[in-house]
């Protein structure tokens, strides 16, 4: 059984002009300890996955179908309550901004202390000497004088490491990262993304790792979901989705991206823009970009499916039945 | 002043010739000892009542560089190192502390009468990374674009200047019929082949490109960067092209200047530098490349955090974080000299006291 399992996952925006359908079913699983990446361009449904995963979507975004598992229980239908009490003890969270999770009017410490006394039973005196343990464990030097400063004493990439020890006060099996590492300078980065393998891997943490950077997942995902439009396009292990994609949008993501030592004088590119929520075409929603498309993708929507060893895209090119030379 | 143009091509006469040899092609641009400062201290009165002294922020401090026609030089290295500063620079929208700025050889600063500097800023051009703040939100498209052909009065009649945004949209794969529509309607690829389009109005020769696709996503990115490449290699156009991204700037650039703390670190070919990095900041900045190739290439952890400017470290900026700092790097500011083809500043590397780089010779695309 997986760690998280997502089945037919469909998140709504109610419009004056009808919903909005921002997330049509997204499938997929997390195992223990295994690093998730999920990439796509931006408003292609990856931090709404993400929240609604930790039932942190805004309102007036919400779930309309599918379920959640977390060890086999449904978490999708947690009151407000029971899925607090989850979060921070099952599931934590890293975001973009370290800011955003960080209170500027307390100490470090404080902010600590009282997330370690909300999940665990010790006294205030152990609670501190868990967070200096924490602080040094995400490379602060010398934690126990930097426990008392403020967010605002720290620089963006101390105050993420902050940010990540407080998502793993409780122990929890899986984080939740959304762009961790998008506001941080390039060599703060490879520490960031360094720092949350080595912990993910001593404490069998899993990890959800949102990004639009198709570098970050390739150095730290076990397995990469790719989405578009809302859905998942194709999934499975990074090493394979990277050297051989199957689905034409992946594909032409990976021509796409500039590399060193990778000498063309031009990038793959995919003609025209991801199709916004109310423009979505009918059979498969790349069809309109797709240099495969033929008469049943603007039909029929592909589901995933199986697509060789280690595979699965959402393709008609893959279908068993009508599968085209 | 060039005539206008005819049916789908930009620029009537001859198309130039993307200049390949490093040796015979001519400087566009040339760069030498720029420096901006700016004074960051506190109010008056603040200063008086805190015993504060004056405060002022080196942003760029010394910088040479030379751009030859046709090619594309390109400055890289970590947020606040003086990357945006020195395009402000170049561009004329700040003035220098110091240094001079040479046009095809002639110094910016001497360039007095007003109808010279029109004739002067007409040939080069901005682009910026946000496509959405640069361009008017109450204005259409058309008259985004047009805007420098009018402020330099290029083209008189309303006839001819609708042809030239028509051509103008077509070059940068829009339509004509866009130019009737507002920003807002674009998406921000589309709204980045504006203020491409608008930027080429003038028939510049010279662009200044200030992280144009750090905002967008890899495949829109992909389309901008082709439009860059198409467009050189039809006008011969030259770059000053600006990123954080490694991997961008080695799939565009011809030459690449790495910048530290406001002073250039390292200036080599492209591909030279990539394969023989020189500085200990350089080779610090290719470790962080995420390897897409997953090669299993060993990565030595980077550590430290880019100091503050206004206190920078005394001597090499770079000490605090450098493998090889010595007392002479602690205490004198390195100088940029010639070493096999690239220009470093760094006492080890003129000392000879330097290990070969370990950064591998370029990575090839896996054959499968
Ligand atoms: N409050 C809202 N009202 C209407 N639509 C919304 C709202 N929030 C998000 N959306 C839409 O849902 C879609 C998915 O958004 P999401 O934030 O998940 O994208 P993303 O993949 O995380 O993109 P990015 O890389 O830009 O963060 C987008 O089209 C977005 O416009
Ligand atoms: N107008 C200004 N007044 C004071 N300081 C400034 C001003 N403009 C820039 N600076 C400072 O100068 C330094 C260089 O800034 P600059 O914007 O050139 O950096 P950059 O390399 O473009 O960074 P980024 O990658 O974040 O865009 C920074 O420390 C910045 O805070
Ligand atoms: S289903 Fe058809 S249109 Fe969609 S990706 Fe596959 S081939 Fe292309
Ligand atoms: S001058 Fe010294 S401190 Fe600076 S980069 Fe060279 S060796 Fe390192
Ligand atoms: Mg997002
Ligand atoms: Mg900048």
């Amino acid at each position: 059984m997986a760690l998280l399992e997502v089945e037919d996952l469909r998140v709504e925006f109610p419009t004056r002009r009808g919903a909005l359908l921002a997330l049509d079913g997204v499938s997929l699983e997390i195992n223990e300890g295994e690093v998730l990446g999920v990439v796509g361009e931006s408003g292609a449904g990856k931090s709404l996955t993400g929240a609604a995963i930790i039932g942190l979507l805004e309102p007036p975004g919400r779930v309309t179908g599918g379920k959640i598992r977390l060890e086999g229980h449904r978490i999708d239908t947690l009151s407000y309550e029971e899925m607090r009490n989850i979060r921070g003890k099952k599931i934590g969270a890293i975001f973009q901004d370290p800011l955003t999770s960080l209170n500027p009017l307390y100490t470090i410490g404080r902010q600590l202390i009282e997330t370690i006394r909300v999940h665990m039973d010790v006294s205030p005196e152990a609670a501190r000497a868990r967070a200096i343990e924490l602080l040094g464990e995400v490379g602060i030097p010398a934690p126990e004088r930097r426990i008392d400063s403020y967010p605002h004493e720290f620089s963006g990439g101390m105050r993420q490491r902050v940010v990540i020890s407080l998502a793993l006060c409780a122990n929890p099996r899986l984080i939740i990262a959304d762009e961790p590492t998008t506001a941080l300078d390039v060599s703060i980065q490879a520490q960031i993304i360094a720092l949350l393998k080595k912990l993910c891997r001593e404490h069998k943490t899993a990890v959800m790792l949102i990004t639009h950077d198709m570098g970050v997942i390739a150095e730290t995902a076990d397995r990469v979901a790719v989405m578009y439009a809302g859905r998942v396009a194709e999934i499975g292990p990074v090493k394979r989705v990277v050297k051989q994609p199957k689905h034409p949008y992946t594909v032409g993501l990976m021509g796409a991206i500039p590399m060193v030592g990778h000498d063309v004088e031009r990038l793959t590119q995919i003609e025209g823009a991801m199709p916004r929520l109310n423009e979505i075409p009918p059979g498969c929603s790349f069809n309109p970009r797709c240099p495969k498309v033929f008469d049943k993708c603007r039909m029929e929507r592909p589901e995933l499916m199986p697509a060789g060893r280690n595979a699965e895209a959402a393709c008609w090119q893959f279908d068993k039945g009508g599968r085209r030379g | 002043m060039r005539k206008p143009l005819a049916g789908s091509s930009i620029r009537g006469g001859a198309v130039a010739k993307r200049a390949k040899s490093e040796a015979q092609a001519e400087s566009m641009l040339e760069v030498r000892d720029l420096a901006k400062y700016f004074d960051v201290s506190k109010p008056w009165l603040a200063r008086m009542i805190e015993r504060a002294p004056r405060q002022i922020l080196k942003a760029v401090d010394g910088l040479a560089f030379d751009i030859k026609k046709g090619q594309t030089f390109s400055l890289v290295g970590e947020s606040g190192c003086g990357k945006s500063t020195v395009a402000k620079l170049v561009v004329g929208l700040h003035k220098p502390s110091r240094g001079a700025i040479r046009f095809e050889g002639r110094d910016v600063a001497d360039v007095r009468s007003r109808a010279d500097s029109a004739a002067l800023r007409r040939r080069w051009q901005m682009i910026f990374q946000d496509p959405y703040a640069s361009l008017n939100p109450r204005w259409r498209v058309r008259d985004i674009i047009a805007e420098p052909i009018r402020v330099f009065g290029l083209i008189k009649s309303r006839g001819e200047q609708d042809e030239k945004v028509a051509a103008l949209l077509r070059q940068v794969g829009l339509s004509p019929v866009d130019g009737e529509k507002y920003p807002h309607e674009f998406s921000g690829g589309q709204r980045q082949r504006i203020s491409i389009a608008r930027a080429l109005s003038s028939n510049p020769e010279f662009l200044v490109c200030d992280e144009p696709t750090s905002a967008l996503d890899v495949s829109v990115q992909a389309q901008i960067l082709n439009l860059m490449k198409d467009l050189q290699n039809e006008f011969g156009l030259t770059y000053l092209f600006i990123s954080h991204n490694l991997a961008v700037v080695y799939h565009l650039s011809d030459k690449i200047g790495v910048m530290y703390l406001g002073r250039l670190c390292e200036v080599a070919g492209s591909k030279e530098l990539f394969a023989r990095p020189q500085h200990p900041y350089t080779r610090l900045l290719l470790e962080t490349i995420p390897d897409l190739e997953m090669t299993g290439r060993e990565r030595e952890p980077v550590a430290g955090e880019v100091p503050n400017p206004i206190n920078p470290p005394s001597g090499c900026a770079f000490h605090p974080r450098c493998p090889f700092a010595n007392d002479r790097c602690r205490s004198e500011i390195p100088l940029p000299t010639e070493r096999a083809g690239h220009t470093v500043a760094c006492h080890a590397a003129e000392e000879g006291r330097l290990p070969d780089a370990k950064f591998p010779a370029p990575k090839r695309p896996s054959a499968s």
